[in-house]
């Protein structure tokens, strides 16, 4: 690979909006609006410097055209790809590209929902995953989405290495346990292994305190060249490689369930980066269920096919692990309105910014944040460095 | 899930699984077929996934196959399926080559596992047609 973004643009403005209820019973135009504010006010920027614009939810079609009118931003670039929960890292490959390749300067990545108060008022859910071929051949069966396809590669995983129902219940202790040092996290009382299993199925063999919370929630974050992120006052996060990848839309054409489209999206990444999983300080990963935590975890490398069960088993990704891991408490304890993307950019910038208090990463200099959207479909990866690793 | 008293909605055809369905109703399983790449294609598509190719072809398939993956559902996402709870999510792997989801029936759910040889078998629909289901090979069904 020769070509390279590394250092081209960096994250200057992060904000993100959660509720201790879970629910934010604003209109979404309106919730979008404020985190926007706040994140361009973090990064010491204006409405009228923002000249590209992401969004991929929230309108009725031309999500990010919709948005950009309410706004009154008239973007030169432009970006309403959706891929899912993944969507939002896609957002940084693509703006980091569009601003190395001097299409425009700063982009602004919004992202908003509110299940939790639309339910309250009688909204559905997940009718995006009704499409023609899943109605035909899928629904059928009873398969109860998103849950039901993350529970059969749960239960492939399972039988093909052996991975444990306590192993992966790890993963939802230890994202339990940095919700517990984040006052902003939803759900941050002390869980333990025998609470996860002991919490019954939807679907097995995953049990419910391995899904991912629903609450509403809104995220943006500012993304600008390297020329204009060393004027601002807050330090860049430095986008070093990207890259993503789509391998199925429905769980029954997964090539693979025990191998995600992260192979290919994390192999990008890092060799664009310059750097290897052993040099990353933290990550933030895509945790709509454990499993899914599990299986990005060996496909960006950390560790062998096959083994996330043994390598998350001792706590390495909680705190004071050797790899920590969701350090906000993730979608499974800290937010999940639909799509967590958001959300791993902002603590990300946070962990690299030294911005965490109490949950901080000593010395955190390097992060990868991986998104994961539909089920197991489609991944993107970014990895970022703060100035030292530059 | 063993389906006396079907509810199910109804899935809806295509112009392209037509054919499918159609052979539902004398419990014949059909695959279509790429005769420039030799593979079995499922799901029933316009074109070879493999190489976009649109001489598929209709053919019988074997319904034999292997459990790949499974999921004991405890909770429906629809109401007309709320009484068949417990039930067997599965994917088969068909000896064609080829992945589908189904449920596994005549079975207690517990006794279903991964790597576990099914056969097809059918439950009717309110409009004639039959749904695909599969139950263990051994199970004298």
């Amino acid at each position: 690979m020769t070509y390279s973004l590394r250092g081209a643009a960096a994250i200057v403005g992060a904000a993100d909006e959660v509720s201790p209820t879970g629910e934010i019973d604003l209109p979404l135009r309106a919730l979008e609006a404020r985190v926007i504010r706040a994140a361009l006010a973090d990064a010491g920027l204006t409405p009228s410097d923002v000249d590209g614009l992401c969004m991929c939810t929230g309108g009725t079609l031309m999500h990010s055209v919709e948005l950009a009118e309410y706004l009154g931003i008239q973007p030169h670039w432009t970006d309403s790809t959706q891929i899912g929960g993944a969507s939002y890292e896609l957002f940084v490959e693509h703006a980091s590209n569009a601003i190395a390749a001097g299409l425009c300067e700063t982009v602004l990545i919004v992202y908003a929902s509110t299940p939790r108060a639309s339910r309250r008022r009688g909204g559905v859910g997940m009718g995006v995953l009704a499409t023609p071929e899943r109605l035909e051949w899928e629904t059928p069966y009873g398969i109860f989405l998103p849950i039901g396809a993350y529970a059969l590669a749960a239960s492939r995983h399972m039988a093909q290495f052996g991975t444990t129902p306590e192993q992966l219940a790890q993963i939802a202790v230890d994202t339990r346990r940095w919700a517990s040092m984040n006052d902003r996290a939803y759900a941050r009382d002390p869980l333990t292994v025998d609470d996860v299993l002991g919490s019954g199925f939807v679907a097995e063999p995953l049990h419910k305190l391995e899904y991912c919370l629903v609450t509403d929630g809104a995220g943006a974050i500012v993304v600008t060249s390297a020329e204009r992120a060393r004027e601002l006052a807050k330090p860049p996060v430095w986008v070093l490689g990207a890259a993503s990848s789509h391998s199925h839309s429905m769980i029954s054409q997964m090539p693979d369930l025990t191998t995600t489209p992260g192979v290919e999206s994390g192999r990008r990444a890092f060799a664009m980066s310059g750097l290897t999983p052993s040099d990353i300080d933290v990550v933030e990963l895509y945790d709509s269920f454990t499993i899914t935590v599990l299986l990005a975890l060996e496909d960006l490398g950390f560790c062998q096919k096959g083994e996330g069960g043994v390598f998350v088993a001792d706590g390495r990704i909680g705190p004071g692990g050797e790899l920590p891991g969701q350090t906000s408490g993730g979608g499974l304890s800290y937010t999940h309105p639909g799509a967590f993307g958001m959300f791993l950019l902002v603590e990300a910038t946070r962990q690299l910014r030294g911005e965490c208090g109490e949950r901080q990463v000593p010395d955190a200099r390097t992060a990868v944040a991986h998104g994961c959207g539909g089920v197991l479909s489609a991944t993107s990866t970014v990895v970022f460095g703060s100035e030292e690793v530059l | 899930m063993t389906g006396s008293a079907p509810t199910r909605n109804l899935p809806e055809p295509t112009e392209i699984s037509q054919p499918f369905w159609d052979a539902t109703r004398e419990q014949r399983l059909l695959l279509q077929r790429c005769p420039q790449c030799d593979r079995s294609v499922w799901y029933p598509r316009a074109v070879c996934p493999t190489c976009l190719g649109d001489a598929l072809e209709w053919s019988e398939a074997s319904g034999r196959g292997t459990v790949y993956a499974m999921s004991v559902h405890h909770r429906a996402p629809a109401a007309e399926l709320a009484d068949f709870v417990p039930y067997v999510v599965a994917l088969v792997d068909l000896d064609e080559g080829v992945r589908l989801m189904t449920n596994v029936v005549g079975v207690e759910p517990d006794r279903v596992h991964i790597g576990q040889r099914v056969q097809a078998t059918w439950e009717p629909l309110a409009d004639g047609r039959q749904l695909l289901l599969f139950t263990p090979e051994d199970s004298g069904a």
